[in-house]
């Protein structure tokens, strides 16, 4: 039983940081929301199998959270946006898509060197859990980095938050009231970079995000 | 007594690749037509091609040196000695032994080296095309399984194929995304080094975006017969390569008796006949790509054979 369960925990897991190169491969922006959503569905797997392992109900209410709001909510409420703002579909990286995996492998073989040094002490599974979730975490910092458009950078985001609720799932335990509040507060980012969107493609009629540069003092 | 068993099936082993080699190609051919509603030739056209190439005259360029004449052979022999250390339906043969899976990646790429050198030769530039491509996606698919053997390596133990085999057909395995991923990745380089069709279309002469007809296009006669023949035994032998790593149902393993081996022998056809089909439908299912998004999609193989291996070091390590 020991090795399946493990052997699920990684597939999951591992299944996870895939997604985060997919959407870093990604360069069309309702593909993009899709595979935003297989990775809440990934996800709320993997959050689920820990709940079974463990036998802990209230990791189902995670799962059950995490697919609502990641699966559904938030790329439906992102496709109603890009529809009614009528953004160009195309998503225009900052460096190529070659760099960026090179990137993102790079920062994987950083978070496990780091998590195999840290957590040494810990659980098989806890260690290998936090070792994919930072993965996951600085994969959507690096997809915030090499986006220019805007809708993309929120998606960027939120994947970084999944990241964020597997190390939680494998730190044995949060308290549902921090992850109740979690969720709402992602909800919150997002009914606030919604606003944001309108605002920026009303303004500027576009949502890339060299077209904020201007604005910025530093500059020239 | 055992060591002319062996040699036996070694050398059955190796007629048996070049004899299926055109069936399987007039296999993804027949199931092509098929798809598209057309009656298509039968399977044994391949054959009835290579017989016609061999017999006509061979037409050889005026600007053509002493090694185009010899580069159909070099080929043809470096792809065939690839082909006899892959364990096609039984592992631990006579020749596998003497080489590991990163001889047979040589191998193939000492063939592809000299194709490329045929193919500048002439002078002409279709020629020099069609080898600058092969050398570009040769550049990205060949890292790529080199760090799929490596972790094929890294579950098994060994780069041998044999022992590879024997282990993927064993219980030990379970359930790893790892392997997930170096399938999808040695596909993906199958698909590239044969020239199949998201990157090159392997049924036209006549198109600016080919590759692998671009580079042989001045061949002709029984030289074209014999790279011919050379390409369709690599096919087999890719398929061969992930058949045995990852669906080693029905493989006799070493030391196995003579009818475990026959039989591992039938089963290796149908699953060859399986994989045709299967390629026929692929390919009828997408179209080709750009030229320059090759790279990209040759690159998303070399990602997940990276990714792989290092999800696998991080489980190894915690063991």
């Amino acid at each position: 039983m020991m090795g399946l369960s493990f052997d699920v925990a990684h597939l999951l897991a591992g299944g996870l940081v895939l997604v985060s190169f997919m959407l870093l491969y990604q360069t069309r922006l309702y593909a993009l929301l899709n595979v935003f959503a297989l990775q809440a569905v990934v996800l709320s797997l993997s959050v689920a199998w820990q709940a079974y392992v463990e036998d802990a109900g209230h990791l189902y209410l995670t799962a059950v959270i995490a697919f609502t709001l990641k699966a559904i909510v938030v790329p439906y409420a992102l496709h109603r946006i890009i529809a009614q703002l009528g953004i160009h579909r195309d998503v225009e990286n900052v460096v190529g898509v070659g760099p960026t995996m090179l990137a993102g492998l790079a920062l994987v073989a950083l978070s496990e060197v780091v998590m195999l040094r840290i957590a040494s002490e810990a659980d098989v599974l806890a260690r290998e859990d936090l070792a994919f979730a930072l993965s996951v975490v600085l994969l959507g910092m690096l997809m915030m980095v090499v986006r220019r458009n805007a809708v993309s950078m929120v998606v960027g985001f939120m994947s970084l938050e999944n990241g964020l609720i597997l190390a939680a799932t494998g730190a044995k335990g949060m308290p549902l009231v921090v992850e109740v509040s979690v969720a709402f507060s992602v909800l919150v980012a997002l009914v606030v970079i919604g606003v944001f969107l309108v605002r920026i493609s009303e303004r500027f009629e576009t949502v890339d995000a060299h077209a904020l540069d201007r604005f910025s003092g530093d500059r020239r | 007594m055992a060591l002319i068993v062996d040699l036996v099936f070694q050398l059955l082993q190796m007629t048996l690749v070049i004899a299926v080699a055109p069936l399987l190609t007039g296999i993804v051919r027949a199931t092509k037509s098929r798809l598209l509603r057309r009656r298509g030739p039968s399977l044994i056209q391949p054959y009835r091609d290579l017989i016609r190439l061999a017999r006509k005259e061979a037409v050889v360029a005026d600007s053509a040196s002493w090694l185009f004449r010899f580069v159909p052979y070099l080929v043809f022999a470096a792809t065939w000695v690839a082909a006899a250390l892959v364990p096609t339906f039984a592992t631990g043969l006579l020749f596998s032994w003497s080489a590991d899976l990163i001889a047979i990646i040589a191998l193939l790429g000492s063939a592809r080296f000299f194709l490329a050198l045929a193919g500048l030769d002439v002078g002409t530039s279709f020629g020099g095309l069609g080898s600058s491509r092969e050398a570009l996606f040769g550049a990205l698919a060949e890292p790529a399984m080199i760090v799929i053997v490596f972790t094929l390596a890294l579950v098994a133990g060994s780069t041998q194929l044999s022992t590879v085999a024997a282990y993927m057909a064993s219980s030990f395995v379970g359930l790893r995304v790892s392997l997930g991923m170096a399938l999808v990745a040695l596909i993906i380089v199958a698909l590239a080094e044969n020239g199949r069709v998201p990157v090159d279309n392997p049924a036209t002469h006549l198109e600016l975006t080919m590759v692998h007809e671009a580079m042989i296009l001045e061949y002709s006669g029984r030289h074209l017969a014999v790279i011919e023949l050379a390409a369709m035994l690599k096919l087999v032998l890719y398929v061969s390569l992930i058949m045995c790593v990852f669906a080693p149902w029905g493989l006799a393993i070493a030391d196995a008796s003579v009818a475990d081996r026959l039989l591992g022998a039938f089963l290796y056809l149908a699953k060859l006949a399986v994989a045709g089909v299967a390629l026929g439908v692929f390919e009828t299912s997408i179209a080709k790509m750009r030229v320059f998004r090759v790279p990209d999609f040759v690159g998303a193989a070399l990602m997940l054979g990276f990714l792989g291996a290092l999800l696998l070091f991080v489980s190894r390590t915690l063991k």
